[in-house]
């Protein structure tokens, strides 16, 4: 049987490209898509614990069931931003959008 | 797992329940109004929120118990019970603050997502399970986001959203992946069998700080300390005004909440390891946010700034980690709230009719409106911490919390850097009262924001003058967690 690290770091490296695509892409869009990752590495990591050590409870299902829900929600509303930004100024670049700084 | 409900439980979440009573009337009402009449559903949301504030204050008062209910889920206590009505109180104000201010006030939407909001933080208050503090977290923040781009037409407010989204969903991204780390290794979601997992030894060493350090990432974003304020002031400057006193003040204190109650329940055996980060996040929390408020020419910005400080401040009783020192925390929201609600009250009226938030267009202000200067003047004497006024007690609070804890070098810290505090303060209060006045006019004040600043000011000086009441609130608050 596949052990409980290979998961682990699976998620890990899932959760550092995901940590990478926010901080390093400038348009709006793949900074989402990024986030997106870094929830999928925690869900990579609740069912692999649940897996190998409390197969029995359903808690862990219950989790990745609301983080779904959450990023969905999350995702939902970060479109909309983005949308009414670019209404506005015509570009999702991240770094474009610097109206107010220090 | 639940087994029967109790009259016990419906008590623990009746303040929840009421809100969302609250929140369904607004939304039917909102839907069958004529267009004319819109202004009556702020009047429908303040009416609920006192009643709900009435409620919790009559029948949700756990006393000396504090039980786990909802399969615990959630924790029936007193913190829980003192920062769910400084939430509702909170609101209402926002609710008052937001009485005629242009594109906001007439859609129903936005009292819809300031209750969400509120029940998020209820939520977050009393949560003692990850899975339950994570949706209520995801449930204050969203709506929060949409609240702070809500001016759509708006180029600063749509910025506002865009950016407090951008770095809200990935600092919870963070947090989440160190929730999902402590679960594991812990084998509970309970944020109480978690301290009893840890000091077994379930999670490996080098986990543990890990999975503490993404936590406090994720809750340093929520109450806005350096490393994670870059967004305050931007969200801050750009979101509506009650929505920034909203912020900065509830959406604070509840993470405060969390971060209490999470400390101290789940990582008692690591105690020294985060009082030293917490301690170095503080420091620089304090000097950050008071050296950069020292350059701002715009007052909502200046206050974003000022709040990273206070949060520094607070972040003083945490360390501490004692009666004492959760009980200053709480005592310094308390006032904190009342006093940013001051704050921003004046800066709503005012910039309502000036059409700026710029410190120069408040020049000789003390002129105009005589009153409106003195309530800032109080406001602002109080976040400077000077006495008679709650800011003064809610400082020496944590001060001697952090003392009596053995960390007087961070008490030394604190009263430099809120001598550094002062200026700024003064600064603007010597626009306020010396400073040319662009017109001689007095400035009119909405009934509404006139009620929200003159009940917040008041609350300014009664928790400055007579301390009991309050301290021994916050006090019952924090033997809840001992």
């Amino acid at each position: 049987m596949i052990p409980l690290s290979w998961y682990l770091v699976l998620a890990a490296l899932l959760f550092c490209i995901g940590l990478y695509g926010v901080l390093a892409r400038k348009n709006a869009v793949a900074i989402l898509m990024g986030v997106e990752l870094m929830l999928n590495a925690v869900n990579i990591n609740l069912v692999a614990f649940w897996r190998y050590f409390t197969p029995d409870l359903i808690a862990a299902h219950a989790f990745v069931v609301i983080v779904f829900a959450i990023a969905a929600a999350e995702v939902a509303v970060g479109l909309a931003l983005v949308i009414s930004i670019y209404r506005r100024r015509k570009t999702v670049a991240a770094d474009e959008i610097n109206l107010m700084k220090w | 797992m639940f087994g029967t409900i109790t009259p016990d439980m419906i008590l623990a979440i009746l303040p929840e329940i009421s809100l969302l009573v609250v929140l369904a009337i607004v939304f039917i009402v909102d839907l069958v109004l004529p267009e004319t009449r819109r202004g009556i559903l702020a009047v429908l949301t303040g009416v609920g929120l006192i009643a709900t504030f009435v409620l919790t204050l009559l029948f949700a008062n756990p006393g000396n118990s504090a039980e786990l209910v909802w399969g615990g889920m959630l924790r029936h206590d007193m913190l829980a019970y003192v920062a769910k009505l400084l939430f509702i109180f909170a609101a209402f104000i926002t609710v008052l603050l937001s009485v005629k201010l242009e594109d906001v006030w007439l859609k129903g939407e936005y009292y819809l997502l300031v209750l969400t909001s509120t029940i998020g933080m209820t939520l977050m208050a009393a949560s003692a399970d990850l899975v339950m503090l994570f949706l209520a977290i995801e449930t204050t923040s969203i709506p929060l986001y949409i609240l702070a781009g809500f001016m759509t037409g708006d180029n600063k407010s749509t910025e506002a959203g865009f950016k407090y989204l951008l770095f809200g969903a990935m600092t919870t991204a963070v947090m989440l992946y160190g929730f999902s780390l402590l679960f594991g290794f812990a084998g509970t979601s309970n944020l109480y069998a978690m301290a009893d997992a840890i000091s077994a030894g379930a999670v490996p060493g080098p986990v543990l700080v890990g999975t503490l350090v993404l936590v406090l990432l994720g809750l340093g974003f929520k109450v806005a300390i350096v490393p994670m304020h870059f967004w305050a002031p931007d969200v801050y400057e750009g979101a509506p005004t009650p929505i920034t006193a909203f912020l900065s003040t509830a959406s604070k204190a509840a993470g405060f909440m969390v971060l209490v109650r999470v400390m101290l329940a789940s990582f008692p055996n690591i105690l020294a390891d985060w009082q030293l980060m917490l301690g170095i996040l503080a420091v620089a929390s304090m000097f950050i946010g008071n050296v950069v408020a020292l350059t701002q020419k715009n007052l909502k910005r200046l206050l974003a700034y000022s709040g990273i400080a206070h949060a520094g401040y607070a972040l003083l009783g945490v360390v501490a980690a004692s009666e004492l020192g959760v009980a200053s925390v709480m005592y310094y929201l308390l006032v904190y709230v009342v006093t940013n609600m001051a704050s921003f009250g004046v800066v709503i009226i005012v910039s309502r009719i000036v059409g700026s938030d710029e410190i120069e267009d408040f020049a000789g202000l003390s002129r105009r409106s005589p009153m409106l200067a003195l309530v800032l003047l109080l406001a602002f004497l109080s976040l400077a911490g000077i006495p008679p006024l709650g800011g003064f007690i809610a400082k020496v609070l944590v001060f001697a919390a952090a003392v009596e804890a053995g960390f007087v070098w961070l008490a030394v810290v604190g009263v430099l850097a809120s001598i550094i505090g002062l200026y700024y303060y003064l600064i603007v209060l010597k626009e306020v009262y010396l400073g040319q006045p662009k017109s001689e006019e007095p400035v009119p004040v909405v009934r509404a924001h006139g009620v929200a600043i003159v009940a917040s000011v008041l609350l300014v000086l009664i928790l400055g003058v007579i301390i009991a009441p309050g301290y021994n609130w916050a006090i019952a608050a924090a033997a809840s967690l001992f």
